[in-house]
């Protein structure tokens, strides 16, 4: 029940009056079963969850491709740090992103056509994500349409936009991100008593008058302005929806817990991306659990990646183009190292949402991870044999334990797989050479 | 710039094809205008010439802007804001407007005082938000949004029982109001020239300001908006007379040159703490502001040519600097300075000659670890010549040389001219390394040294035909090039502007080079022959 339906005035002038009033509003509707994975009054399971997850620079060529494929895969050992979440786990290989005569935007086009089934000449004309497409489907009815956060200290490292103005800023300090979600605003979904917040509801109204001043603006700019202002207004929407969801007692969930916090060590040494990465993985699981978000955008930092070890002179993305290939190994042995790390990093995110239970199953099991890289071989910048990883099954509609091997094709039919998996309702995916209308219909069940 | 004549008409038809049909047809007035989203620092500086300097303003939250055909001001004009930003922004206005209606501030800011304090007061909520409203929006607010804000403001009150708290709740919705965060430019007929459009007097103003003093036009500025003042030659030319002359140029001067030297890039410095342990935080700190303070006294203290940028020897310096420059320093406090910057001047014979050769320069342009002659010869032709260097090609193989213990590539130097065989390479690799490589005894964190891997630093090359043994003489072929100073015109009329110049704006932008070539490169001079250009008071529509 919302509180819109009640008296405003009358609410608050009990509220304010004296001292705070507790609201009592019928929990009963929105109690979930006994087993906590799915509402109680309607029987309907947990939402899905979305995620992306970046890391620059791929794998390394020749030693992460699965021998077999389809299920029953092994792991090979440079993917072997993803072996606690095998089962769990897609990997994709052998697919590409096509230029289609355009010039390589290196480290951004391989990244952009999988985000956005498109890669465009410049890097200003972005266009809308995956993200958000799968965020429209699923992720209504949540405090915040999506979370996005980066490791590196960036704000510009991620890959999410919902229109063609630019890509969304991501948070880079995990404390800030904390407050962002668990702090003012916060209603914990298992608090028997619920307060609406009257400061939030003053919030709300300006926000809806500021709203109601659109068409007075909209007339005096241009048609690319338009646009632009279109996307303000949806950003202020977003907002008053947030405090309406702050207005609103939550439905109780059993697996939400408050994360821990610790402070923020922000920058490129290994050590300091793992904490700032473990730090962002556990506050998104905790925001999808919590019901804040249904969607997150996880990067480890610009595709230009300067992950490093202490007194190593060059960053990874230097390292790539700069390190000799051991002609005994057949690799370049410090950036195979770190890209290994990633591989723990994606782990550690996917057993961030595998380890909160919700009954007989894992907040993991009714969401998905995709992740994605930019190039196959970054030292040749090469936009083939892209490794492409997947975690979670989307409350059973994706399977797991694949290894697909799609020699030649688009990247782009695992982002329209994963949207079939959701329920997107639409025929095809991207555009020119990208355009692909196939997903892998044996992942979908 | 105008609408082409033919564009014009074909709008024109196209309204009346329109009002023929009952369709809204497009406005060339709309077209023209203009959506520019205020900067971190000009929304800082907005709030506090509205305000006042005690109002703390976190500039940290605010989105620092895409960077476009060279300048964070150009992709301003692309920008919107993403939900999360507008969060941001919402949140940075409360804490604005908590601290404009608190009780230190509310006696000297709010005009007047409420019948009651537990009430609405309408009248004194009109009287403060009008007043507010001219200047965040940079225009007078309409009727109906002074009615909309009061209204805000009524509601709060009411509803929280505290006439500031809704003062403070329609202050928020004007400073997360569209025309608070962009600037919206508007455009009129021009009535000198029919069939082409200029900006109205309060964008006119706008412009003005921002461009040359980076914030919010003053009353006086906006008075003459209002009065019609800047409509007129001799009303514009005398506000440009009062901006040019005021040390407020120093903020404007300060961050066109941070956006034209690519500063934000400090915001993600970064250098090796075990290979580099003298470069800090504070040293980055330092030496952004060094190369800021060698600019505007050069450029605004002494009227100096900006080409001399690049063979000037005097700077500023602080303790944490001259240790890497590794020079004696005479403590300010010695000098009876109250900050720790102390002026130097580096000797004729040492190293160190212009901007290129600061710290600043050297470290944002460089690899955590090592130098990178092409990021530097990259940033010269780009952000100081404003030309293009297109990015790598894929499938290119660089490893192969880049094993140092390989005596015969112990130095960069020898590393990239192998690279350079490689004929894909080599064309834009000549374009950028050369110049890089007479920056090679300077490294990432700015240390002079002489030699690399125990081979000696070869810093010669040749600059448009012309040899040079190292970059002590490779600066005044710099400054002699004239891309220098068509580089400098060309940003900072997109920097005014923000927008890129048109084909029929390209002839004023070469005139004004060869002039300035001529009669010298001075910024005041550089700013007026600008700011009365009436070009810069148009748009293009997109």
């Amino acid at each position: 029940m919302s509180v819109d339906k009640i008296s405003r005035r009358t609410v608050l002038r009990g509220l304010l009056g004296g001292t705070a009033v507790t609201v009592g509003l019928p929990m009963l509707d929105c109690f979930l079963n006994t087993n906590g994975t799915a509402y109680a009054a309607t029987g309907a399971p947990l939402p899905p969850c979305f995620g992306t997850w970046f890391w620059g620079l791929g794998l390394t060529p020749n030693q992460w491709e699965p021998a077999t494929v389809g299920p029953d895969f092994e792991l090979p050992p440079h993917l072997a740090a993803l072996s606690p979440i095998k089962e769990k786990l897609n990997v994709f290989s052998g697919m590409q992103i096509f230029l289609d005569g355009k010039v390589n935007q290196n480290h951004y086009s391989g990244a952009q056509g999988q985000a956005t089934g498109r890669v465009s000449r410049n890097s200003s004309d972005y266009s809308v994500s995956l993200d958000t497409i799968i965020g429209g489907q699923i992720g209504s009815g949540t405090r915040f349409r999506s979370l996005e956060a980066t490791c590196d200290g960036n704000r510009r490292s991620g890959w999410s936009a919902r229109g063609s103005n630019g890509l969304n800023p991501s948070e880079t300090s995990p404390l800030a991100l904390y407050a962002r979600i668990f702090g003012d605003g916060f209603r914990d979904p298992n608090l028997a008593d619920f307060t609406p917040d009257a400061t939030a509801m003053v919030r709300r109204s300006v926000l809806s008058a500021v709203s109601d001043q659109r068409q007075a603006l909209m007339g005096a700019v241009s048609a690319s302005d338009r646009v632009r202002l279109d996307e303000y207004f949806s950003s202020v929407r977003d907002l008053e929806q947030k405090l309406a969801f702050e207005l609103e007692r939550p439905a109780p969930l059993p697996a939400c817990s408050l994360p821990e916090t610790s402070t923020d060590d922000i920058g490129s040494l290994v050590t300091q991306v793992e904490k700032t990465h473990r730090q962002f993985a556990r506050l998104m699981a905790h925001a999808l659990s919590c019901g804040q978000t249904r969607v997150f955008n996880l990067s480890l930092g610009s595709a230009f990646s300067r992950l490093r070890t202490p007194g190593e002179p060059s960053g990874y993305h230097s390292l790539t183009h700069e390190e000799p290939v051991d002609t005994t190994l057949g690799y370049q042995p410090k950036c195979k190292w770190l890209a290994e790390r990633c591989m723990t990093f994606f782990t550690e995110l996917a057993q961030a949402l595998d380890g909160i239970q919700e009954g007989d199953s894992t907040l993991l099991d009714r969401s998905v991870i995709f992740g994605f890289t930019d190039h196959g071989e970054a030292r040749m910048h090469s936009m083939k044999r892209l490794p492409v990883l997947t975690a979670g099954s989307a409350g059973g509609r994706l399977r797991t334990g694949y290894h697909v091997a799609a020699e030649g094709d688009a990247a782009t039919r695992v982002g329209f797989t994963v949207q079939q998996a959701f329920g997107v309702s639409r025929g095809s995916w991207g555009s020119e050479s990208n355009e692909v209308s196939r997903p892998f219909s044996q992942l979908l069940a | 710039m105008s609408a082409p004549r033919g564009y014009i008409r074909w709008v024109a038809r196209a309204s009346m094809l329109g009002v023929c049909l009952g369709l809204a047809a497009p406005s060339v007035v709309a077209e023209e205008s203009a959506l520019v989203r205020l900067t971190p620092a000009q929304y800082e500086r907005s709030i506090h010439d509205i305000f006042g300097e005690s109002i703390q303003v976190d500039r940290g939250i605010v989105d620092p802007g895409v960077r476009e055909n060279g300048l964070l001001a150009l992709g301003a004009r692309k920008l919107t804001l993403s939900a999360a930003a507008l969060e941001r922004y919402e949140s940075l206005a409360r804490q604005v407007a908590l601290q404009v209606t608190d009780d230190r501030h509310r006696t000297t800011l709010i005009p007047c005082t409420p019948v009651a304090a537990s009430a609405p007061d309408t009248a004194c909520a009109a009287q403060f938000l009008s007043r507010v409203g001219l200047f965040l929006f940079r225009r007078p607010p309409t009727d109906a949004q002074i009615q909309s804000y009061v209204a805000m403001a009524g509601s709060a009150s009411d509803t929280l029982d505290d006439f500031y708290a809704g003062l403070r709740a329609a202050l928020v919705g004007m400073l997360v109001a569209p025309d608070f965060l962009f600037r919206v430019e508007r455009t009129e007929p021009d009535p000198a020239q029919p069939d082409t459009y200029r900006l109205d007097g309060y964008s006119r103003a706008a412009r003005l300001s921002f461009f040359l003093w980076d914030t919010t036009p003053d009353a006086e500025l906006l008075a003459a908006a209002e009065s019609g003042a800047l409509d007129s030659t001799p009303g514009l030319y005398q506000q440009i007379d009062r901006l040019l002359s005021s040390r407020r140029m120093e903020d404007g001067l300060r961050e066109f040159f941070s956006d034209m030297l690519g500063f934000d890039g400090f915001a993600t410095l970064s250098v090796d703490a075990s290979l580099y342990p003298k470069f800090t935080k504070n040293v980055a700190d330092d030496a952004r502001e060094q190369t800021l303070r060698t600019i505007a006294q050069h450029l605004l203290d002494r009227n100096a040519d900006y080409r001399d940028l690049f063979v000037t020897r005097d700077t500023f310096l602080t303790p944490a600097l001259a240790a890497i420059y590794g020079v004696p320093l005479p403590r300010s406090q010695e000098l009876g300075g109250a900050v720790p910057w102390v002026p130097y001047r580096f000797p004729d014979n040492d190293p160190h000659v212009g901007l290129l050769t600061q710290i600043s320069f050297l470290s944002l342009h460089s690899h955590p670890g090592t130098t990178s002659p092409t990021l530097r010869g990259k940033a010269v032709r780009e952000n100081l010549l404003c030309q293009r260097v297109p990015p790598p090609p894929a499938d290119v193989d660089f490893s192969l040389i880049q094993d140092t213990s390989n005596p015969a590539f112990r130095t960069v130097r020898q590393r990239l001219t192998k690279h350079r065989q490689n004929p894909t390479c080599a064309a834009c690799h000549r374009m950028t390394d050369p110049i890089g490589l007479s920056l090679e005894v300077f490294d990432t964190s700015g240390v002079y040294r002489t030699t690399e891997n125990g081979a000696p630093i070869d810093t010669s090359g040749t600059y448009r035909r012309q040899h040079y043994s190292g970059v002590g003489e490779l600066a005044p072929l710099l400054r002699d090039d004239p891309a220098v100073t068509s580089c400098l015109v060309n940003r900072a009329f997109s920097y005014g502007t923000a927008r890129m110049p048109s084909d029929n704006e390209l002839g004023w932008l070469t005139e004004t080079r060869t002039d300035l070539v001529e009669d010298g490169v001075t910024w005041r001079d550089l700013m007026r022959r600008i700011t009365q250009n009436p070009d810069f008071y148009t748009n293009v529509a997109d």
